[in-house]
């Protein structure tokens, strides 16, 4: 039986929705006047959003969901009764390019099973890709979700063409990885993104001739770890989240809260998804990358090493350090300012500038844009102090949402 | 009072020109009255006061007001050319105004300019071409209705010339038309909503839209704070909403109450041959030689048979090679083909006895892939290298050489766990679980090594490794 185009663009698709990442970002500029199709201008465009609140920026398929491999968390897995589908090369460049010329993406997000071998399904990965960049001269954003195991000199090949390379370390710890994936080797994933760590750094120095060498994952590496399938608590994860980011000089690390799965194997509970554990993961994330907190301490409260549900991070963090406050707004230091809650990175540098030309006052604050229901409790300002709030006992009740009366039934 | 008219087209230019105009003149704020469209409206109390050019005097303002005056003409909101000039007219005595973030003034302006920004890039992410019919000149032509909340296509259509400049497009709203044709960019003004022909690709688009949406988590405030209502009439996909959410909780519970289904039959067979039973019966040739010849049986595209190592039982040392090649594959026997033949004319020169040692490889599989009639060489991956090990590994425990030979990187890699630096560690011995390693390169390099000399100083050197191996293996 033949599936139509139409056919396989739905199993396909709705076999990569379990990919995080959409993102189209953060590559060299360029664009189509000289020729080809399409630009990246910096920062990526998202065409649409799904009812399920993330965005549509890329193409996201894989190029088949046949696979050799039995994860548990994987729709795809050999054991799934999942209807099967494969796009050939030509049909991904088509789809890709009409739905590009339509302004519906920023570009393509490819990934695949692992079929008979991974070197062969890397090689039609790459076909891909080359294909798009050198007949159709394609400018938009391509995303290859790499296969560990495929020979060396693919992956090189397919970061000459891609924005960014990914490649799943899919749980948090390698106990898990190895309960869950049995097939899959955290070491071999580990060495594949050392690899293109190391061709990445290559690609940036200028030979002795001066030449510089052609770009390599312009957009960097990335990976994605799923959230709420093993024990592991929050600790552990930011912990290797904090690895990746140092050993790897990943890009990003994406948080996939663990959903239930059609047609799912009898290892994994159905639950909903711990979409809040998702969200604070990403906030915790978002506070080591850009707020100079360290994993440690940010779960360093909690005994069992997970986050707050109820409450943000960066505040729980600050009920938690308040003799650390009240920050005085006028005169304190740039990396303290960053740990008021209510203030973020932009609010931060408003202040900074605005400071030198006023005194600022509490009506500047709100003006500037922070948010002062969250930052009041820790700062003074001319006019302004919070006097006993900061220590005040009730003072996490203000925040945290009203308890909730149970379902009876 | 004094009213000054700006065009629908050309807006920006037009306020500047008219704003720098006045401020030499030094019209106060309050005596003008600022007016846009196509219609020019006259005041009652007033005359429309055209800048006279000739007053122009050079002004100096600051960059970040000239950036930020460029986006905020855009905005609809009518009293924006007004607030710039009042802001201007403030800038005059206090340039540093401009970085004073937390001046009410400028707080509004940036708020205006972050909703023309906003505008703009939605524009670009949600206007949708339809393919119209190919016109004459061999290029393709596309054709989008959009509403934008603000005056943003002529500052955004720059962003589309440069995205699709190997089309010809046209973007109609309903203030303004841009029309993209060779690699330039026209404006007129506005129409109706046009009648656009039916594209094809759109049915695909929305099949797209429909699959990637995840109805285990819905979170339809996230999708409307970034994806307005506003927007949706004019986007084929968002038709589909409202079916997606009212469908998403019952398609949960049917995943939830679905019993765990058997897993095809498939599975077991290709899981099986994944994983393998590793272990021998028992510990000896003939049952490794028997496992050989039985994962052979059944053979996948693009790989040959197992090809084990020869030699005697009880020889003293072990050379390992990298991989069967074509020749190797036909024989059934290692070291037949080219490399093998110069390997054993280097090693008879060097003195080293074939016969005494036992052969093998480090991957035991000819690799490759069908071109015409040929099957091209295919070098082996890490997971390939690992399976090779396991056959490597009962070889040695049943060979148990005193000194080994790693001829090549791939050999290397088996024996020592990295095949970094190879011509670094060449004719060096190093210690391996196995015993004593001596590293050098593969016969098949020289081989294919295109200068005549480096070739022969090459050879050189590889003679002068198996005669120093030769002499260890006369020693052991």
């Amino acid at each position: 039986m033949t599936l139509t185009l139409t056919e396989k663009l739905a199993i396909l698709s709705d076999a990569a929705r379990y990919d995080a990442s959409c993102a189209s970002s953060g590559t060299t500029r360029r664009d189509s006047t000289k020729g080809g199709l399409g630009s990246t201008e910096g920062s990526g465009i998202c065409h649409a959003y799904a009812p399920d609140g993330r965005c549509i920026s890329l193409l996201k398929i894989l190029m088949t969901n046949f696979c050799i491999y039995d994860c548990a968390y994987c729709v795809n897995r050999v054991s799934s009764n999942t209807k099967r589908a494969r796009f050939t090369p030509d049909e991904v460049v088509t789809l890709t390019l009409e739905f590009y010329r339509r302004n519906y993406i920023e570009g393509l997000f490819l990934s695949s099973g692992i079929i008979r071998s991974p070197d062969a399904t890397m090689e039609d990965m790459v076909q891909i890709a080359r294909s798009l960049r050198q007949d159709h001269g394609f400018k938009g954003y391509i995303h290859l979700k790499t296969i560990p195991d495929a020979t060396q000199e693919l992956i090189d090949e397919a970061g000459l063409y891609a924005d960014r390379l990914s490649i799943n370390v899919e749980l948090p710890t390698e106990h898990a990885v190895q309960t869950y994936a049995p097939e899959k080797s955290p070491a071999t994933i580990r060495g594949a993104m050392a690899r293109v760590k190391t061709r990445r750094t290559l690609s940036k120095d200028k030979t002795h001739t001066g030449k510089r060498p052609p770009k390599f994952a312009p957009a960097g590496q990335s990976t994605q770890m799923i959230v709420g399938a093993d024990g592991s608590n929050d600790q552990t994860i930011l912990g290797q989240s904090t690895r990746l980011y140092g050993d790897y000089g990943l890009r990003r690390v994406y948080y996939s809260a663990f959903s239930p799965i059609p047609d799912s194997s009898a290892k994994l509970p159905l639950i909903q998804p711990p979409l809040i554990r998702e969200h604070r993961l990403y906030q915790a994330d978002w506070l080591m990358r850009f707020y100079g907190f360290s994993a440690t301490e940010i779960t360093a409260a909690r005994p069992d090493g997970n986050l707050d549900l109820q409450l943000d991070p960066k505040l729980a963090w600050a009920l938690e350090n308040r003799h650390l406050f009240p920050v005085p707004v006028q005169t304190a230091e740039k990396q303290l300012l960053l740990r008021v809650p209510g203030f973020g990175t932009r609010t931060v540098q408003r202040i900074l500038t605005a400071r030198r030309h006023r005194t600022l006052a509490y009506e500047d604050l709100t003006r500037i844009g922070a948010n002062l229901k969250n930052a009041r409790p820790f700062i003074t300002l001319r006019h302004w102090s919070p006097g006993a709030l900061t220590d005040s006992a009730d003072l996490r009740a203000r925040f945290a949402p009203p308890p909730e009366q149970l379902s009876l039934f | 009072m004094q009213t000054v008219h700006l065009p629908m087209i050309g807006t920006d230019i037009a306020w500047r020109d008219a704003a720098r105009a006045h401020l030499a003149q030094g019209t106060p704020p309050e005596a003008l009255l600022w007016t846009h469209g196509d219609a020019p409206q006259t005041d009652l109390f007033g005359a429309t006061a055209a800048p006279n050019p000739a007053m122009v005097t050079p002004l100096t303002v600051p960059k970040p007001f000239v950036d930020l005056s460029r986006r905020v003409v855009w905005h609809s909101d009518p009293e924006r050319f007004a607030r710039l000039y009042a802001f201007l007219w403030r800038l005059r005595d206090r340039p540093a105004l401009m970085r004073d973030t937390a001046d009410p003034d400028l707080i509004r302006l940036n708020g205006m300019e972050k909703n023309v920004r906003r505008c703009a890039h939605k524009m670009k992410a949600f206007v949708r071409f339809r393919d119209i019919a190919q016109g004459t000149t061999g290029r393709r032509r596309f054709a989008a209705w959009f509403e934008p909340t603000h005056f943003t296509l002529e500052p955004t259509s720059p962003f589309f010339a440069r995205r699709f400049a190997d089309m010809d497009w046209v973007i109609a709203t309903p203030h303004v038309t841009a029309r993209h044709e060779n690699g330039r960019v026209t404006f007129a003004p506005g129409q109706a909503k046009p009648d656009l022909p039916e594209d094809g690709a759109e049915q695909l688009w929305e099949t797209y839209f429909c699959n990637i949406f995840n109805p285990a988590r819905v979170k339809i405030s996230a999708m409307q704070s970034e994806m307005p209502r506003k927007y949706w009439k004019n986007m084929p996909e968002a038709k589909h909403i409202p079916a997606l959410i009212a469908g998403a909780e019952a398609r949960v519970r049917e995943m939830a109450e679905t019993a765990p289904t058997l897993p095809p039959l498939r599975a077991a067979r290709v899981l099986d041959r994944l994983h393998q039973p590793r272990d021998l019966p028992e510990l000896s040739f003939d049952a490794m030689r028997a496992r050989a010849e039985e994962a052979s049986r059944d053979l996948p595209e693009g790989y040959g048979r197992i090809i084990l190592g020869e030699g005697p039982q009880t020889a003293q040392v072990m050379i390992v090679g990298e991989q069967p090649g074509d020749h190797e594959d036909q024989a059934g026997r290692p070291f037949v083909g080219p490399a093998g033949q110069l390997f054993d004319r280097i090693a008879a020169e060097a003195g080293l006895d074939r016969t005494g040692a036992y052969v093998t490889n480090a991957v035991k599989q000819f690799k490759f892939r069908r071109q015409g009639k040929r099957r091209i060489h295919m070098p082996p991956n890490r997971t390939e290298i690992e399976h090779g090990r396991w056959w490597l590994d009962l070889e040695l425990q049943l060979v148990h050489p005193k000194m080994i030979l790693s001829m090549g990187a791939t050999a290397l890699q088996a024996l020592t766990g990295s095949r970094d630096g190879l011509l670094k560690r060449r004719g060096q011995i190093e210690a391996t679980p196995y015993g004593p390693v001596l590293v050098t390169v593969h016969p098949s390099y020289l081989l294919r090594l295109p200068d005549r000399v480096r070739q022969e100083d090459e050879t050189a050197l590889y003679r002068n490794d198996l005669a120093v191996f030769a002499g260890m293996a006369a020693a052991a």
